[in-house]
């Protein structure tokens, strides 16, 4: 090249005055930059996270401890049932089998099959609703989130005035998603919801997925299921999970539907940051005044 | 149905029952098809029903469906639409041929945009299993197709990025966090584009009329999305929401399009209700589409076809409604579909391909998931490889992490990376709007500017000025 630009003198890295803003996001925002690639100390910090992620893939969870926490809180809980949960095993044997065999992870083995049609005793009466919890992808999730959840959910149905009939909870492991349709239908319950480890990502390693299923039976399309997602303190909290649950929950026993004809109108997210820090902005800006139904944010 | 094909090599000769066994034997190996059983059952297998494909003509594609024609919408759509005219110039190729004719230099870009209308989904995807990575971008990149809404997208020499500001609560200011800092990267000229945490009509509406707002009060050439369902998307529109584009995930079969709760009358009554709002600048393409290779089989509406030919048939569909935007994610399904690194780019270039060879506005959601075999490193070769194949948009995120969908997809960072190295520019009207807003210094050859844009600054003046964020970094140390 005969055309030489001026050479830039070295100044650093450029830091990004908006990485403050990281106050309302754990999205990795204002990251600097030097050139426009990224800085080194943040391109490692990723790639640590990327390496603790894969990790926690190939973690398993802890049946044995989870069984006895539901047991203590269905003391607790009148609504859950008093038997202990359920501990049944998906088809895939094994966690580099339930990776690449979806199909085997949706489906109950026999032995479990077997154990949940003995476990429905009055199959003239079904139950209202089954809890399975399955481990999916993140066992962390379930870990950390399952237990709260379930006894935030059964806080808020205790007092409906049509009561609800719980079958026991069952535990799944190595669980996909319709697996539920499967411990549902075996059941006889008229909902299946599905607490499963969401895959992990680098920064929520521990997501929770709730999928709800009207009268689940083996073969539903995902059409069929609603579904509440990042259920975790730092995303969508126990509270407000279980309060749009409860609510898809009625809406579903009183229409006899669920999925994409069950719409979620429960608008009950108001402001929920995932920070304790300031959530009324003052940007000094008076041709800005919010108005019926516009957004507040510092951007407008 | 149809008759087998056979191959004779040496001694042993190899039957393929019919052409969808055929088109399956003869795709690169990939986890999807293992898992549907489909796939070739060894080496030598897949390299003789490559050979067997060459010879193929391509009027065979117009009397053979792979899924039959009473049974599936989209076989009718692929059937019922084709441009005979168009197809003339290659109606007398074989599958074979038409390589040679693709990679040729006699096929120019406006021969190909002339005979578009001529290939079937089924076409391309056959053409596509005989061709390296070199050949799926060098034809690629002939195939010119632009589209337009507030801005153009997909001329020669541009990449366009979504900007994705997800955030796993749908928090007002989180999204508008990650919107800033999008925009002072220069990113979100194909579409400024919220992945809403559920499907729920109220929320979908606080979404729209925030990024509106912000499209409104700082005048960007661009246009928004939220990716909820169709019916969803639907009502916004009937209860006056700004709605600028429709999203919907697509697959390749009618029962696919079933799980996911539409069928093409959907499509045709949201294209409709979009395009009736009247809110494009330029241009009035008004839905944008996800793709991606395993959803046919993900829902057991594969009807025993491998993953690939699923995926290009899904392309019929999106052709259809004259969309802004198509997008393959194609690392997001995970492991079961496409294992590792080298699969998740061979289905990119694949996709891109064909979605180009078919006249959309292929865009790539360059992405693993956690679960895959695949690392940052695969994703920066992708990215080059779609860069140079003349990809019309990428995802553009804070430092890579989807902190909703829990997957890593391409950054700000990484796009004026490919900018750069590529001799790449952004859409033009979002160009002139990075100079004149002082967020770059100079658009074309993506130099950001050192100071802060003033406009910016304005809106950042009323925030704390002591919040530094440390919080969340110590929470992800802690989660860690």
């Amino acid at each position: 090249m005969v055309d030489q630009p001026e050479q830039p003198a070295w100044q650093g890295v450029v830091d990004n005055p908006w990485r403050r803003l990281r106050q309302f996001t754990a999205a990795r925002i204002g990251l600097g930059r030097s050139g426009v690639s990224l800085p080194t100390n943040e391109m490692l910090a990723f790639q640590l996270a990327h390496a603790q992620a894969r990790d926690a893939v190939h973690t398993p969870l802890d049946f044995a401890a989870l069984t006895q926490q539901l047991e203590q809180l269905s003391e607790q809980q009148p609504l859950l049932s008093n038997e202990p949960p359920l501990h049944v095993h998906s088809q895939a044997v094994d966690r580099m089998t339930y990776l690449q065999r979806p199909d085997l992870g949706r489906r109950l083995d026999e032995a479990s099959r077997v154990l949940l049609q003995q476990e429905q005793q009055q199959p003239e009466r079904p139950f209202d609703l089954a809890i399975v919890v399955a481990d999916g992808l993140s066992a962390t999730a379930i870990a950390h989130n399952a237990l709260p959840f379930i006894d935030a959910l059964t806080q808020q149905l205790a007092n409906d005035a049509e009561p609800w009939s719980l079958a026991p909870i069952t535990l799944v492991e190595q669980g996909r998603v319709a697996v539920g349709d499967d411990v549902g239908e075996l059941l006889n319950a008229r909902i299946a919801l599905v607490l499963i480890g969401e895959r992990p990502g680098l920064s929520s390693p521990d997501s929770l997925g709730l999928y709800l299923t009207f009268a689940p039976q083996r073969g539903l399309h995902d059409a069929r299921r609603n579904c509440i997602s990042n259920i975790r303190p730092e995303g969508l909290n126990y509270a407000q999970a279980a309060e749009r649950a409860a609510y898809l929950l009625r809406e579903s026993r009183r229409l006899k539907i669920s999925g994409v004809a069950l719409k979620d109108r429960s608008g009950a997210l108001e402001n929920t940051s995932d920070s304790d820090g300031p959530q009324t902005i003052d940007n000094n800006n008076d041709n800005n005044t919010p108005t019926e139904g516009t957004p507040n944010t510092f951007l407008l | 149905m149809t008759k087998p094909y056979r191959y004779t090599l040496g001694s042993q000769t190899y039957e393929f029952r019919n052409l969808a066994e055929l088109m399956a034997r003869a795709t690169p190996a990939r986890s999807g098809d293992r898992l549907a059983g489909v796939m070739a059952r060894s080496a030598e297998e897949r390299a003789v029903a490559q050979m067997t494909l060459a010879e193929v003509p391509l009027k065979t594609f117009l009397s053979e469906a792979l899924i039959p024609y009473e049974k599936d919408e989209i076989t009718r759509l692929i059937m019922d639409d084709h441009d005979a005219q168009a197809f003339a110039p290659i109606a007398h190729l074989t599958v074979g041929d038409f390589r040679n004719w693709l990679l040729s230099d006699h096929a120019s870009p406006a021969l190909l945009q002339q005979v578009r209308a001529g290939i079937t989904p089924e076409m391309a995807a056959a053409v596509s299993k005989i061709m390296r990575n070199q050949d799926l971008i060098l034809v690629a990149q002939k195939c010119h197709v632009t589209s337009a809404f507030r801005n153009t997208i997909g001329l020669p020499k541009r990449l366009s990025t979504r900007l994705q500001p997800n955030h796993p609560t749908d928090d007002m200011n989180g999204i508008a966090a990650s919107i800033l800092d999008g925009l002072l990267y220069g990113s979100g000229d194909a579409v400024i584009g919220i992945n809403p945490a559920t499907d729920n009509v109220p929320q979908a509406t606080r979404l729209l009329k925030l990024m509106d707002e912000v499209i409104q009060r700082y005048d960007i050439p661009t246009q928004s999305c939220v990716l909820t369902h169709v019916t969803n998307t639907l009502e916004c529109i009937e209860h006056g929401a700004p709605v600028d584009l429709v999203f919907q995930s697509i697959g390749g079969t009618e029962d696919t399009n079933s799980s996911f709760g539409f069928n093409l009358a959907t499509l045709a009554e949201a294209e409709a209700a979009a395009q009736s709002l009247g809110r494009g600048t330029v241009g009035n393409n008004v839905m944008y589409f996800e793709t991606g290779q395993g959803s046919s089989l993900s829902a057991n509406a594969h009807h025993g076809l491998d993953q690939q030919t699923c995926e290009a048939r899904a392309y019929a569909v999106a052709r259809k409604f004259n969309p802004l935007l198509v997008n393959t994610v194609v690392g997001f399904i995970g492991p079961e579909y496409l294992f590792d690194g080298k699969e998740i780019i061979r289905a990119g270039l694949e996709d891109h391909f064909c979605a180009k060879l078919l006249g959309l506005p292929m865009g790539c959601d360059v992405c693993y998931t956690n679960h895959a075999e695949a690392d940052q490193n695969d994703m920066d070769n992708l990215l080059t490889l779609l860069g140079a194949a003349g990809c019309s948009f990428v995802m553009g995120i804070p430092g890579s992490d989807d902190i909703m969908l829990n997957y890593q997809t391409t950054s700000f960072h990484d796009a004026l990376y490919a900018r750069r190295v590529l001799g790449l520019g952004a859409a033009p009207e979002f160009e002139a709007w990075l100079e004149r807003m002082h967020i770059m210094s100079n658009a074309p050859a993506a130099c950001l500017s050192d100071a802060l844009p003033p406009a910016f600054a304005e809106s950042l003046q009323g925030l704390p000025a002591n919040s530094d964020g440390s919080e969340h970094d110590e929470q992800e140390a802690q989660h860690g």
